[in-house]
């Protein structure tokens, strides 16, 4: 599926921040249900083959959201997103940790600060996210966790990505 | 001591370093006479970089070269790219559920 909509991923390195914007040709409630509501995150948050299994979520300031990430195989990663800030349907905050399968956060493991705003012009809404790691190491490792999963997810395309990098 | 690859750009003095070395090899002080600061201080981020496996160095006589370790450097782009991909991935998705509800509705 191709779109023209806008979508642009940036890091900076020196403020440990990464920027994500991408647009939707929906209205704004819709695109923040889709981001909010645990039914439908469900159906999009991991990248296939890998899926998301939301356990809990109780989306209000202080409340949290605990799912997993799994593999085809079976392997699990599971989080603990914490929502500290809500101003319904513009922003939400939250603090973001890796955990065992039993809610106990992994120091071992980068937590992050994400900040989504969500705005709607002419029927298409733009979201955008700000997720802020700790230290440099951090984001390395964070990013690393994300290689994990995007390796199974693009094996067929890494042909495609190498090609990219030359 | 291990030091991760993020540290090694982290900072705008050995940014501008990988720049100037990605061209050429170059030696400690020609390196220095780039940089508004002393000797020492070029040196402490070329232990850095040296740390971070990005540079490496080649004696040549008594001089010592530093060059650029390229597969090191794209190592951080293939991590960035992947960690992209799997934002597209999801929000190619998201399009299809939305695309899904709002027929849903109508």
């Amino acid at each position: 599926m191709t779109s023209n909509l806008l979508f642009d991923f940036t890091v900076d390195k020196t403020t440990n921040t990464v920027f994500v914007n991408r647009e939707f040709a929906a209205d704004l409630s819709l695109v923040w249900d889709a981001f909010t509501k645990q039914e439908i995150l469900d159906q999009w948050w991991a990248p296939k083959p890998w899926k998301s299994r939301t356990k809990f979520m109780d989306f209000k300031v202080g409340g949290r959201r605990f799912y997993a990430m799994t593999s085809p195989e079976g392997q699990e990663h599971w989080s603990i997103q914490e929502f500290t800030s809500i101003s319904p349907t513009t922003n939400f905050k939250f603090l973001s940790a890796f955990t065992d399968n039993d809610e106990n956060i992994n120091d071992e493991l980068p937590s992050s600060k994400w900040d989504l705003n969500f705005s709607e012009r002419n029927e298409t809404t733009s979201v955008s996210i700000i997720i802020k790691l700790k230290t440099s190491a951090d984001l390395e490792k964070y990013i690393q966790m994300g290689f994990k999963e995007g390796f199974t997810m693009t094996l067929n395309g890494l042909e495609k990505l190498l090609k990219n990098l030359k | 001591m291990r030091r991760d690859i993020f540290q090694a750009i982290a900072d705008p003095t050995r940014r501008a370093i990988i720049a100037l070395i990605a061209l050429q090899a170059m030696t400690p002080n020609a390196i220095a006479e780039n940089f508004n600061t002393t000797r020492q201080a070029i040196s402490k981020h070329l232990r850095i970089l040296t740390e971070c496996d990005i540079v490496k160095q080649e004696y040549q006589g008594r001089e010592i070269y530093y060059s650029l370790e390229i597969e090191k450097m794209k190592e951080i782009d293939k991590w960035l790219n992947q960690f992209r991909k799997i934002w597209e991935t999801r929000f190619n998705q998201l399009d299809k559920v939305i695309s899904t509800i709002k027929k849903q509705e109508k």
